[in-house]
């Protein structure tokens, strides 16, 4: 299928929307087959054999794992010398004892992780394959790549590590996430991820009786942070994503963690909230007595390309085409990796899901296709030279 | 039992011998072989779609393994069909093929209408209820049928995976398997004693024996197959493959019991049929089990003798010390 502008790539959607249709069991299988092998943070290694196998199988001739896990094939261009990037991460919430069984149905494919992120990443291992089937070659090189030890503690080790060691000038990054359908991420925000965690001392002390648990000193600090105040304008939020602590109904709690992310639009809010939580920290470790340590496991710098920049611009195109309503919020996935190297890139949704990381979550198949023709119809963009600033 | 020992080592394969998809399909298509993969099915919404999604694009699209792939329902209440179809497969209603005879339900029903409806040379038999199914459930089965002439008839069994620390393991089948069909199989077929997983529902067949073996519409299929198969072509028809695992729904001990009884009335049937009750003067004493020492299947040969006491009442020291007279 040869496009000749822009505007062919864009009249061409409803026709790869179709033909993607077409290979619905090719996307489905490997969905599955990627969905049911566990992977968490860390322990990706299994998920990367499959792609790269799957890599072998459709005949790419650099395929490899690196030395942190990623898995890499580059689809090599029909005569341009310039890298495109596509990126999902490997990992998932869901540790290995998770019974990992996908069901699909009529309409929903459900399983856990599906969404986050085995659509994504089972959707890298199928391009080669999808390409060759609908007559789709690129002048330029498609990296394509599973990237590992990407969540959590991860911290987006994988991408790091991959762009600080690949020595090739890289066009543009485009990241695949199974959804939100709609997503269009060009901008990072600032962001901090840790944990408080607080400790008492195991003695029995009467002297404190009834306020001797690590949840009431955790409690104290999660007062503290919520008096923190935040502006308006930048942007600024502070989330409370988990909490756990002690072991049964009658036990004093001895450990209590809470997680949590400082999350802004200016990297200064992100410092200085940040300070904020080492002195209530601080503090409420001197008043009570207990252990407290507050550990910053994560960050990243905001930043990003505009709204205006012909790679947004175009994808947004691509979109409203497809009858979507473009989302541009602001994102801390993969996306901000390329962001620090200065590397145009998009995260871009796949389909519309459901309980998402949950061990029902789900995903809807038929807005699935839109979602892949909107990522081959970008790739097909940034290949033809419309998704650069003049 | 040499030649049983012989056959489990030269029959028996675990599936990732056949992991080269490519060349399998290169010996199939030297031999011009067609192949037929039925799916039986009756309120499987949950679970079939998933199966022929793997199918169909690792075995047909990607590696053209399969010829066709066909549901045969026995009257889902549920999406059955409507899933089916959405994905691809040719779905058929059992009651709709040879309508002329007389309507039976069960599950043998749908097996044994498979081979009128079905064109392949070679009908691969898969329960649409495996929750980890993936294409090794096809292509374990049909490989010995592709490699090996003499094989006739593949069967599946379930154990751990080749690569496990040195223990002896128990490698036995089911509930079932072990209480009832095992201790049968000594008695009175002992060279069938070899086959792992008799009651698995996996099997890849050539049409030539399919054709030519009654069919029991319920539980008994699977034992009855193995019993005609093995009567009409000898042991050396058949091999087994090591799927690994298969993950299901787990039966009631009622569920088992009901089984139970319908296998006992096929088997029963079979033997009266064989006429090998009336012929066996003296009942075989050996128990066969199997177990297996990393990837070596052996037997374990367990002498069993009942031996009998009389009633008490014809001891003479009991009648004297009772005062008891025998009649």
């Amino acid at each position: 299928m040869k496009t000749k502008s822009f505007e062919d790539i864009l009249e061409s959607l409803p026709y790869l929307e179709n033909s993607v249709k077409e290979q619905k069991e090719m996307l489905l299988a490997n969905l599955v087959m990627m969905g049911e092998i566990p992977a968490p943070t860390f322990k990706e290694d299994e998920r990367i054999n499959f792609l790269i196998d799957r890599f072998k199988e459709a005949d790419l001739q650099e395929n490899s794992i690196d030395e942190v896990g990623n898995g890499i094939g580059v689809l090599k261009g029909d005569g341009g010398d310039e890298n495109i990037l596509v990126v999902a991460h490997a990992d998932t919430v869901f540790d290995k004892k998770t019974d990992h069984t996908i069901q699909v149905q009529k309409d929903i494919v459900s399983g856990p992780g599906v969404a986050d992120n085995s659509l994504g990443l089972s959707t890298v291992a199928t391009l080669p394959t999808l390409l060759e089937r609908l007559d789709i070659k690129l002048k330029n090189n498609l990296i394509l790549m599973g990237a590992t030890r990407s969540l959590g503690r991860g911290n987006l080790e994988g991408l790091r590590s991959f762009l600080s060691n690949y020595d090739q000038p890289i066009k543009a990054g485009v990241g695949l996430e199974g959804v939100e359908l709609g997503r269009l991420s060009h901008t990072s925000i600032g962001m901090k991820r840790g944990e408080i965690h607080c400790q008492v001392p195991e003695e029995y002390n009467w002297s404190r009786f009834g306020n001797g648990s690590a949840i009431l000193t955790l409690n104290e600090v999660i007062n503290k942070i919520n008096n923190i105040r935040l502006p308006q304008r930048p942007r600024t939020s502070i989330i409370m994503g988990s909490i756990s602590g002690g072991s049964s109904f009658n036990t004093t709690a001895l450990n209590a963690t809470l997680r949590f992310e400082i999350r802004s639009e200016s990297s200064e809010q992100v410092q200085s909230i940040h300070q904020n939580f080492e002195e209530i920290v601080s503090e409420v470790s001197s008043k009570s007595g207990d252990t407290i340590e507050l550990d910053i496991f994560a960050q990243r710098e905001p930043g990003g390309i505009p709204y205006t920049h012909p790679l947004v611009r175009n994808t947004r195109k691509i979109l409203n085409k497809l009858d979507l309503e473009p989302r541009p919020g602001p994102s801390t996935s993969e996306l901000s990796t390329f962001i620090d190297r200065d590397i145009p890139a998009v995260t871009l949704g796949l389909t519309e899901g459901d309980h998402i990381h949950e061990i029902n979550e789900s995903i809807k198949i038929e807005p699935m296709y839109k979602g892949i023709a909107q990522t081959i119809a970008t790739l097909k963009a940034i290949d033809g030279g419309y998704c650069e600033e003049a | 039992m040499k030649k049983l020992k012989k056959w489990i080592k030269d029959n028996t394969y675990h599936h990732s011998q056949f992991w080269d998809l490519k060349k399998l399909v290169e010996a199939k298509e030297k031999q011009n072989l067609s192949i037929s993969l039925c799916l039986p099915t009756l309120n499987e919404e949950k679970t079939v779609g998933k199966e022929i999604i793997l199918f169909k694009s690792e075995l047909q699209d990607r590696y053209p393994l399969i010829d066709e792939i066909a549901v045969i329902d026995s009257g889902s209440e549920d999406n059955t069909m409507e899933v089916a179809k959405s994905f691809g497969a040719d779905v058929y209603l059992a009651d709709e093929i040879l309508p002329d005879l007389e309507s039976k339900k069960g599950k043998g029903e749908n097996l044994w209408k498979a081979i009128y409806q079905l064109k392949g040379d070679i009908i691969v038999y898969v329960d649409a209820d495996i929750s980890n199914i993936h294409p090794r459930f096809v292509y374990g089965l049909v490989a010995p049928l592709i490699y090996d002439k003499q094989a006739q008839y593949v069967k599946a069994f379930y154990d751990r995976p080749l690569a496990v620390s040195g223990d002896v393991r128990p490698s036995g089948g089911g509930r079932v398997t072990e209480i009832l069909i095992r201790p049968l199989f000594s008695l009175f077929f002992p060279e069938l004693t070899g086959i792992i997983q008799p009651l698995s529902g996996e099997y890849a067949v050539r049409r030539d024996v399919l054709e030519q073996i009654h069919f029991p519409i319920g539980y008994g299929v699977e034992t009855s197959h193995l019993i005609d198969v093995y009567t009409k072509f000898g042991l050396d028809a058949f091999a087994q493959t090591d799927l690994d695992q298969r993950v299901h729904e787990n039966k009631t001990t009622r569920a088992l019991g009901k089984m139970s009884f319908g296998i006992l009335q096929t088997f029963i049937k079979r033997a009266k049929a064989l006429g090998i009750i009336e012929k066996i003067s003296d009942f075989e004493t050996i128990l066969r089990q199997t177990q297996a020492r990393d990837d070596i299947y052996e037997q374990v040969e367990l002498e069993i003798v009942e031996e009998e006491r009389p009633p008490m009442i014809e001891i003479e020291q009991y009648r004297e010390k009772f005062n008891k007279v025998l009649d």
